[in-house]
């Protein structure tokens, strides 16, 4: 007979150790030719032809590219909340721990989100109900998902606050949204995509809409409690600086393709499409401080009317007569790399191919 | 919050006062209370002008309100046509009329806010086009018409209920007469709840709760219609005093003896301290109803704070 009484007080955040890798050796997510389209009035928009990226335990993978290039639709599609209708997911596959998303249904899916996979939006005001008390917002992932009481799951709800750093979360786990600053209502989102510790975490651009002095402070805790609980975290974002720093690789997407993935130093030595290069182009950099700012020229493709052939032959300063012609395959680069151009090789090699503007 | 209450209870006194005023000037502008009272016939100018004398009437009108507001305070209201107080008659009509609000209030609730749930989340099916043209139709047909035919309908041909209500006026007697004073309100209660849902379910925080894997129902009651609901909630607090207000017509159809029927007499038979008299509680009633909806919403609303 068991006593029971051993173990009963667990480390409550302790983050529990889990296998690296997903359940069957493979990533934890693969995404697999995903395509998704709007059906509006003014007709279908194709905002997502083909992503594949996948993502392993532990690791980061920076999502880039310009508004409109599909990254936020994508990452709805993964977690299963897209806005349908109009959003339809007409192919492709979403494996999750070795089993296709996609083709669960609708209860199973639901016990994932949050659970497993969690997100984390740009604006905490918006993203969190004005008129619940956030240790409401937080102890209500407990006591759905964990069925446990209102008064442990208010308990839990204050150990996630103090665990991202929230001062005198005792007395602030009865306030709400709008009583927080910007940076601690981030925190408030980031303790509720953490709280049951899911696998992953989709983080969509997780520190546009703060201050640039709380910016960093968001980002380094959120970097730290994924390293902390070797969760895989998605991080859409625009700061390439950000990226440098956290990420572990890069998807570059344009008009709802990825047009490269890569380890995220090589692509910053040597991007393997030229839209990358415009991309690294336009970052501000201190040794050409003064020089007026790259733009890549022209702007993203109408989504109802993509341009048949590379997507990006109107504004590619290397395009040719076959990239308006024939769409180009995601080309295997190396190992771990892989671009959607033509010319990969001519861009990889060409480090100096002269800017238009320089 | 308790500072706030004091400051609001303080506005409505002016209010109070000047509503009161208007009210009295009219009622008096209006006839010669002392030639009502004797109909037909010219009255006897001796008993006249002892009448008059009688009722304060041989006073300049300034000072016959200061009388009148004096008499108030200690809970003399003046005699009705028939006689009795005025005071017997708002202790009978009253609780009746506050019986048929409540089954109105609850008509809007229950069956408003339940169309509007439904059209909000259906927009653009056939449900919602349905229900917003129904909603059109109530709107623009006057309460005695649609009064009259539920009346016939109900009443008359299949004696689901009595045409008129008794004179203690029971709820069960009340149903179809609520349902009447209650049609308007609830279509516009329909229409707002179906707006305010249609804008919430876009919101981002309902987004999160999706993510977050609350089941359905979860996010809808406790997300969604927690935050679409506050404006709904408010108009129904101010339709109160509206519909106390507005029983009149609902009243006549059926027959039943309220604040409306009182009023009606009234008016009639040119008797000012009734008229005056149901016009001031009122008056009360909806500046009570204004302060109470307006404390409701902070409590609803916490982004929204009183000092
Ligand atoms: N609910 C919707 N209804 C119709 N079209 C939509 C909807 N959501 C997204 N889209 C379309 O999908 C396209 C891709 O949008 P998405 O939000 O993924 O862009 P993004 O890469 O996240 O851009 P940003 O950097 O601005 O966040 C947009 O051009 C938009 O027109
Ligand atoms: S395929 Fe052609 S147009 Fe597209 S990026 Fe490569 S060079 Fe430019
Ligand atoms: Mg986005």
């Amino acid at each position: 007979m068991s006593t029971g009484g051993s173990g009963a007080t667990d480390a409550l955040m302790a983050p529990t150790p889990r296998p690296p890798g997903g359940d069957e050796g493979g990533p934890l997510l693969d995404v697999r030719d995903l395509h998704v389209e709007f059906r509006t009035r003014e007709g279908t928009a194709k905002a997502v032809n083909g992503v594949d990226y996948s993502v392993n335990a532990g690791e980061t993978l920076a999502v880039l590219g310009e508004s409109g290039s599909g990254k936020s639709v994508t990452a709805q599609a993964i977690m299963g909340i897209l806005d349908s209708p109009p959003g339809f997911i007409t192919r492709g596959e979403v494996v999750f721990q070795g089993r296709d998303l996609l083709k669960l249904g609708n209860e199973e899916r639901r016990k994932i989100r949050g659970a497993k996979m969690a997100m984390i939006f740009q604006d905490a005001l918006s993203s969190l109900n004005p008129v619940l008390s956030v240790g409401e917002q937080l102890g209500e992932m407990f006591r759905v998902h964990r069925g446990m009481s209102r008064k442990d799951s208010r308990a839990k709800a204050i150990e996630l606050m103090e665990r991202v750093r929230i001062p005198a979360a005792r007395e602030r786990v009865k306030q709400y949204p709008h009583q927080f600053s910007g940076g601690m209502r981030q925190r408030v989102m980031i303790a509720m995509a953490l709280a049951l510790e899911p696998e992953l975490i989709i983080a969509d651009e997780p520190t546009t809409a703060l201050d640039v002095t709380v910016q960093a402070q968001v980002m380094d805790l959120l970097a730290e409690l994924q390293r902390e609980y070797n969760m895989g975290l998605i991080l859409i974002t625009h700061d390439l600086g950000v990226v440098a720093d956290v990420a572990d690789k890069i998807a570059v997407m344009y008009a709802g393709r990825i047009v490269e993935t890569s380890p995220v130093h090589d692509i910053y030595r040597a991007p393997a499409h030229p839209y990358t290069r415009g991309l690294l182009d336009s970052i501000p950099r201190l040794d050409q401080k003064g020089r007026e700012l790259y733009a890549i020229k022209g702007l993203p493709p109408n989504l109802l009317h993509i341009p048949p052939g590379c997507a990006f032959n109107p504004r590619c300063p290397r395009a040719q007569a076959v990239c308006r012609t024939d769409e180009p395959p995601l080309y295997r680069v190396s190992e771990d790399r892989a671009s959607a151009c033509h010319f990969w090789k001519e861009t990889l090699d060409d480090d100096s191919l002269p800017s238009p503007d320089a | 919050m308790g500072r706030y209450v004091i400051r609001r209870l303080l506005q409505m006194i002016p209010v109070f006062i000047g509503s009161t005023f208007l009210i009295f000037f009219m009622v008096y502008a209006l006839g010669d209370p002392v030639a009502a009272l004797f109909g037909e016939k010219a009255p006897d100018p001796a008993t006249a002008a002892q009448i008059r004398h009688d009722l304060y009437l041989d006073h300049s009108l300034g000072a016959q309100y200061l009388h009148y507001m004096k008499n108030i305070f200690v809970g003399d209201f003046g005699t009705a046509f028939n006689g009795e107080p005025v005071l017997t008659l708002m202790g009978d009509a009253f609780p009746i009329t506050i019986r048929l609000t409540i089954v109105a209030i609850i008509f809007e609730i229950i069956i408003g806010i339940l169309l509007g749930v439904i059209t909000g989340m259906r927009r653009g099916k056939p449900v919602d086009t349905g229900v917003l043209l129904l909603t059109l139709v109530v709107i623009s047909v006057p309460t005695f018409v649609t009064g009259y035919v539920l009346q016939y309908v109900f009443g008359v041909e299949l004696k689901w209920t009595s045409p008129s209500v008794s004179p203690s006026a029971p709820f069960n007697e009340l149903i179809l007469p609520g349902l009447v004073l209650a049609l308007v309100s609830l279509a516009y209660v329909t229409r707002l709840t179906r707006t305010s849902i249609a804008e919430n379910t876009r919101a981002d925080y309902v987004r999160t709760a999706v993510a977050k894997g609350l089941p359905r129902h979860r996010v809808i009651i406790r997300h969604l219609l927690r935050n679409s609901l506050i404006p709904v909630v408010t108009f129904i607090g101010t339709d109160i005093g509206a519909l106390m207000g507005g029983a009149i017509v609902t009243e006549r159809i059926f027959n039943i003896h309220g604040v409306g029927y009182q009023l009606y007499q009234g008016i009639l038979r040119n008797n000012a301290p009734t008229v005056v008299g149901f016009v001031t509680i009122l008056v009360l009633v909806f500046l009570l109803a204004n302060l109470l909806v307006d404390l409701l919403y902070a409590v609803l609303d916490p982004r929204i704070r009183y000092a």
